[in-house]
């Protein structure tokens, strides 16, 4: 059993976020489907082994952005993107670039709960076959079961369905089964906001062992989970001008200057509720 | 239009009345109309049982293995046309199963937008095409076709298999029929695996992407697994369908009673001798034979109609997985 | 060779292999249309269509007295599922409690996969013998075929109405029957229409269960029903089963 952290504390006594390593450079980057820009020029780092936070109201391209950073967008008819995102200093859409080898490194835990309706075993054993990791099959799949505080849960039912377990079990599988492959990054969209606030923390306190290893984004519409979790956090609004509405990146700094002392007037007002 | 009523009690209590009669009527007449279908079915299996009595009282179930067709001697077997059934049936699904599976794949993950909609429509016109047009297609340019190029060519190459001896100069036999029906099943199991592909969730989908999977490694690993029983159920609907086909396959079979082990002598199906023998059936005892033909066939037609209900109905793995 | 690469080269393998496989099936198609208009092309005019057919072995003469047949043939076929197919769709969606619901489900997919020709032997059982082949007959073996295709497509289209609709008409206080007939049908009427034009198309095409019922005519336009009507699948198979080729050009045209 993990130990119970006392996040805010934690908090309070952290010095200030280093400059660790930049594990994405993002560059003026505009989004589309077809012609409506959903995000425009967004310009941020990412680092490594740290919890960013993407925040901010409804509709404003929130996991449009995430899903730019491991090309999922591509599977969306129409959707083209301009600018630069460099992961590890290589550009991620230069031709010649495989998504399915960005996908392996930058892995993605999505808002519903997606297990494929096989058994847990293979649930997580799918990926590393699939990908050629073929020795010691069981060991990946305890350790990444236990990478996910389930493998106490799940050790004595790997053979049954993973539809029997419980939707926050389910979330956790999915998650053991995105660090499987191994990959450096891990995209949240929104991974607790199905759950219950039980299953919630479970998936929060996850997050803080997570971060040791691997680099975090995290889409949340709940501010005091980005509260709770995100060393760094990145306030997206809408950009409402004529007829378009466009998300646009407000302010990205620690968490808790943005919460406590925003630079931004917008920003401010979302996280003081007065609006979103 | 309302049925408000107005002004005096007994004005109200008639229309009530009349209301009451009229939804009476309507679920009379409705369930009338569905017991008649249900009568139906009824009526066609007994009375097919009933008129192959005759036939059954003589030869019994020995009818089935008997290997002689002869209306003079008064002798007569299933056991040359179910052997053309089963043949000439296994073959087009063998041949039609990949094809169509892989249609339905084609047009469910890999062509882009404009192009599904055409294809597929393309497809569903295949199945539009009235058999008697395929047969006759079949005799014209099918049929030759494969006597002069195909089959040649199979024995001569293949020829040590027992499956492929001699070729025919007419091309009809039981290997033009397999291709005949493997074109006539094609269109309903793509049509049905196209569908079913689609309705896998997409959040499967883009979890398996998003582990690093390329496209087949996904189709393979939670698609074709997700649809299985659905895919089984539409094959042995296609079976069925090739099953009972008559005229295509009297058009280009050539009729025969022959068991062996070339494919391409001519023969004859269940269906095709029913519908070759139209005119000419001349004793009461071969009538009767021939429906003893048509109860078999109808037993194998029913027997694989109720298992792709069974497998749809019970054996969906998909079902704790849909929202 | 190294893991990545051989994923990625099944992977286009794969893709070849169905792209590939849905050119086949179209091209099966053209080859089958291409093949047959040609070799009719030579054969259809006015006459074809207007004329009754010539005696065996003589040029000339046309398909008129089949068209008239199977124009009579499938309207009387529709006359008699229609109302059928309907009524059953509805009692399925409207009336029918869960358990009696599916084994009519059931039995009525049961029918849509019934060989034809064993519909074709059952009408002939129950109305031919001891009598004669007779149009009725035959519309009524293509009945059989049209009915559970049309109450299908009546139960999908039926389906589609939404429940709001339903209640809204009954919290109003009108009769059951009253908002079957006044509501959920006329909504439901294009889809009924393009089933029951589906399954008129079948049915035209349908050879097995006119053979027993309605196979043996004469060459003048016949509008007895209760004599066989000449029609165009019969009359297209009797020839392909013969070998005059005067005749088989006019096959091909039908």
């Amino acid at each position: 059993m993990t130990p119970v952290i006392d996040v805010a504390q934690a908090r309070k006594d952290a010095e200030p976020i280093e400059k660790n390593d930049v594990v994405f450079d993002i560059q003026k980057l505009t989004a589309s489907y077809g012609k409506q820009p959903a995000i425009s020029d967004v310009d941020l780092e990412i680092y490594r082994n740290v919890i960013t936070a993407v925040i901010g109201p409804s509709g404003c391209g929130k996991s449009t952005f995430i899903r730019c950073l491991n090309r999922m967008n591509d599977l969306v008819p129409g959707a083209r993107i301009e600018g630069k995102i460099l992961y590890q200093g290589d550009d991620l859409y230069a031709s010649g670039v495989d998504p399915v080898e960005v996908r392996r490194r930058i892995g993605m835990v999505f808002q519903k709960a997606n297990p494929f309706p096989k058994s847990i075993y293979d649930n997580v054993a799918w990926g590393p076959r699939v990908l050629g990791m073929r020795k010691d099959l069981d060991g990946r799949v305890e350790k990444a079961l236990r990478g996910a505080a389930l493998w106490d849960e799940v050790k004595d039912r790997l053979k049954k369905n993973a539809l029997s377990l419980s939707g926050g079990q389910q979330q956790r599988l999915c998650i053991a089964r995105a660090i499987a492959v191994e990959p450096d990054v891990l995209l949240l969209d929104e991974p607790a906001s199905a759950l219950d606030p039980i299953a919630t923390s479970a998936i929060e306190e996850l997050m803080h062992e997570l971060k040791r290893d691997y680099t975090l984004v995290i889409v949340t519409h709940n501010m005091q989970q980005a509260a709770r979790v995100a060393d760094m956090t990145a306030f997206f609004s809408l950009d409402v001008d004529e007829s378009r509405r466009t998300g646009v990146l407000v302010e990205y700094d620690g968490t808790a200057k943005i919460f406590t002392n925003p630079g931004d007037k917008r920003t401010e007002d979302y996280v003081t509720g007065r609006f979103g | 239009m309302s049925a408000v009523p107005t002004s005096s009690p007994l004005q109200a209590r008639r229309h009530r009345l009349r209301g009451q009669l009229g939804d009476l009527a309507l679920h009379g007449l409705t369930l009338a109309a569905a017991l008649a279908c249900l009568v139906l079915v009824g009526a066609i299996v007994w009375k097919i049982l009933a008129l192959s009595g005759d036939a059954f009282d003589q030869f019994g179930f020995g009818f089935i293995t008997g290997r002689t067709w002869d209306p003079v001697k008064h002798v007569f077997g299933a056991l040359p046309f179910i052997y053309g059934t089963a043949v000439s049936s296994l073959l087009a699904v063998v041949l039609a199963t990949p094809l169509a599976i892989a249609i339905g794949l084609y047009l469910s993950e890999l062509a882009p937008r404009g192009v599904r909609g055409i294809v597929g429509s393309l497809v569903e016109l295949l199945a539009a095409i009235p058999s008697v047009v395929l047969g006759l297609w079949g005799i014209l340019v099918l049929g030759p076709f494969l006597a002069h190029h195909v089959e040649p060519w199979l024995h001569s190459s293949l020829g040590f298999i027992p499956l492929f001896g001699e070729p025919q100069q007419t091309g009809q036999g039981l290997f033009t029929a397999a291709v005949i029906l493997t074109i006539m099943i094609v269109p309903i199991v793509a049509s049905i695996s196209r569908e079913l592909f689609l309705g896998v969730p997409r959040e499967l989908e883009e979890g398996a992407l998003a582990l690093g999977a390329t496209r087949w490694e996904m189709v393979r690993g939670v698609i074709l697994p997700a649809t299985r029983s659905g895919v089984a159920a539409a094959v042995i609907l296609g079976l069925g369908r090739a099953v009972g086909e008559a005229i295509a396959v009297t058009q280009v079979i050539g009729g025969g009673t022959r068991i062996g082990w070339s494919l391409f002598p001519p023969a004859d199906t269940l269906a095709s001798k029913i519908a070759s023998s139209y005119q000419g059936a001349g004793s009461g005892l071969e009538i009767s034979s021939l429906m003893y033909l048509a109860a078999i066939l109808l037993v194998l037609g029913l027997i694989a109609n109720l298992v792709a209900q069974v497998i749809v109905r019970r054996f969906d793995p998909l079902r704790g997985a849909r929202s | 060779m190294s893991r990545y690469r051989r994923r990625r080269i099944v992977n286009r393998l794969m893709e070849v292999i169905a792209t590939v496989a849905a050119l086949v099936a179209v091209a099966v198609l053209a080859i089958v249309v291409v093949s047959v208009a040609k070799r009719a092309a030579g054969a259809i005019s006015w006459d074809f269509f207007t004329k009754p057919q010539a005696l065996f072995g003589q040029p000339g003469g046309g398909i008129a007295n089949a068209l008239v047949g199977t124009v009579l043939l499938v309207l009387m076929a529709g006359a008699m599922a229609l109302p059928v197919g309907v009524l059953t769709a509805i009692y399925l969606t409207e009336f029918a409690p869960r358990r009696v619901a599916v084994p009519i489900q059931v039995v009525i997919d049961v029918l849509a996969g019934l060989p034809t020709i064993v519909i074709g032997i059952f009408v002939y059982a129950l109305l031919v013998i001891g009598h004669t082949q007779s149009g009725i007959a035959g519309a009524f073996a293509l009945a059989i075929i049209m009915l559970p295709l049309i109450a299908r497509a009546t139960q999908e289209v039926l389906l589609l109405v939404p429940s709001t609709l339903r209640e809204a008409s009954l919290a109003l206080g009108v009769r059951r029957w009253r908002t079957v007939l006044g509501v959920i049908l006329p909504t439901s009427v294009g889809g009924i229409l393009t089933g029951t034009v589906l399954a008129v198309a079948r049915a035209a095409g349908e050879t097995a269960p006119l053979l027993f019922t309605s196979s043996i005519f004469a060459n003048t336009v016949q509008t007895d029903v209760t004599k066989p009507l000449p029609n165009i699948p019969v009359l297209i198979f009797t020839y392909s089963e013969q070998p005059d080729p005067a005749l088989h050009e006019q096959q091909r045209s039908s």
